[in-house]
């Protein structure tokens, strides 16, 4: 999904609408490296990305009902009642503030707070896609975002948190490689 | 039509070759190919006949030297000295129109957002007669589902599915921002729409024919999606 669009972003790798391209955005008209595009050109980027955008959607619908029907976003999600004074703490800890880490049961708090934002990410990406593909059909979904040009910023801005998300997670699993295995095998259960 | 699909089997064959090769190769085949037709049909389903975009405001409207033109000859399209529009296919009344004949039909207005397949968007307000309108003068046969539009530019076409072309935000426009089209834009006449990306929209038209089957276009049959609805 990534290199299919930044593919794409190639087409017009500017932010705001032609003669009114948004002042704040640093990197007007600069296309992204190569290596990072996938697709071909713009065509054939078009065709991966609103075919593998449906695999994306259903995985997602698939991850959450199991989230909910099971209970399990008790356990994994972010509750900032429960979970923001543990985040802090955990933060502390992994920045050398502090000596000793907060008890942690399932998840920690930061644990919590960072795959809960994954979910929020993606949620806005298929939301702000949708916006970007159908500006009129589904012109509803690009009012939120601040019209077309908007869904577009903050489309691009999604990709760069997840990217964030995931690179901060190769760096940690990289620092604890025996975590890897649990990570797919979802660990002890209990 | 026998020639149509010769051509048709030449494309396919040749974009299977050049597949792995990354350049622009024709209708998708093979998993992208089934994903497409389902989001083809999808893009129908989403399509409204009657909703329409927002109307904008003069303060949005974009500089026109800032508002981009594209067409695929070599020099900009200028029309023949004697030019008229010819709209066939089938339909009960085959008509000729000049430009004039045009503009004396009932004129439409809007001011509305262009979305281009590369991305970008931009506004301008758009003078024309609706294409309903002229559907009505020459009586669409209703077993035409598809309307497609050639042009002079290097014959540039594309072709619609029929609700696209006949909604109510799909002009002939022969206007642009107040003033009479200019060539950059498509002049003398060119199809201007709220429901469809740039590519769809066919400048300098020459020729508009409502038909059975849907005959694809200049990009569609290099590989953009052929619906190509917003």
């Amino acid at each position: 999904m990534a290199g299919s669009g930044l593919q794409i972003f190639v087409a017009y790798p500017s932010l705001g609408p032609r003669g009114a391209q948004y002042r704040w955005y640093p990197f007007q008209g600069t296309p992204p490296p190569q290596w990072l595009r996938f697709g071909g050109w713009l065509g054939g980027a078009r065709h991966w990305h609103f075919a593998i955008a449906w695999f994306l959607i259903l995985n997602g619908v698939l991850y959450l009902v199991y989230l909910f029907a099971r209970g399990e976003w008790r356990r994994r999600l972010f509750l900032p009642q429960r979970d923001l004074v543990n985040a802090a703490l955990m933060f502390g800890y992994y920045t050398r503030l502090r000596k000793t880490p907060p008890p942690v049961d399932f998840y920690n708090g930061l644990q919590r707070l960072a795959y809960t934002s994954a979910i929020l990410f993606g949620i806005v990406m298929v939301l702000s896609g949708l916006a970007i593909y159908k500006p009129v059909q589904l012109h509803f979904l690009t009012v939120p975002f601040g019209g077309y040009d908007g869904a577009r910023a903050v489309h691009l801005a999604g990709l760069c948190l997840l990217t964030l998300f995931v690179a901060n997670h190769l760096v940690l699993v990289a620092l604890h490689p025996r975590e890897l295995l649990n990570m797919i095998t979802g660990g002890k259960r209990g | 039509m026998a020639r149509l699909l010769t051509r048709r089997g030449f494309i396919v064959g040749a974009s299977a070759a050049s597949l792995l090769t990354g350049c622009k190769s024709g209708p998708v085949t093979g998993f992208l190919g089934a994903m497409n037709s389902w989001n083809q049909r999808v893009d129908g389903v989403l399509f409204s006949p009657s909703r329409l975009a927002p109307e904008l405001p003069a303060s949005e409207q974009t500089p026109e030297k800032d508002f981009p033109s594209y067409f695929i000859s070599d020099s900009m399209p200028f029309p023949p000295a004697n030019w008229v529009l010819k709209v066939g296919g089938m339909v009960d009344r085959p008509t000729t129109f000049t430009l004039e004949q045009l503009k004396q039909m009932p004129r439409t207005e809007m001011r509305i957002r262009h979305h281009c397949v590369e991305g970008w968007s931009a506004v301008a307000s758009w003078q024309g007669v609706r294409l309903s309108e002229i559907a009505k003068l020459v009586s669409v046969d209703p077993r035409a589902k598809y309307v497609e539009f050639r042009s002079f530019d290097s014959d540039y076409w594309s072709s619609w599915d029929l609700g696209s072309g006949l909604h109510p935000q799909t002009l002939l426009a022969y206007g642009m921002n107040g003033n009479q089209l200019y060539p950059d834009h498509g002049a003398p006449l060119r199809v201007y729409s709220a429901v469809k990306l740039g590519y769809k929209m066919v400048k300098y038209l020459t020729a508009i024919n409502f038909l059975p089957t849907a005959t694809g276009g200049y990009w569609e049959d290099q590989g953009y999606e052929w619906f190509g609805g917003v």
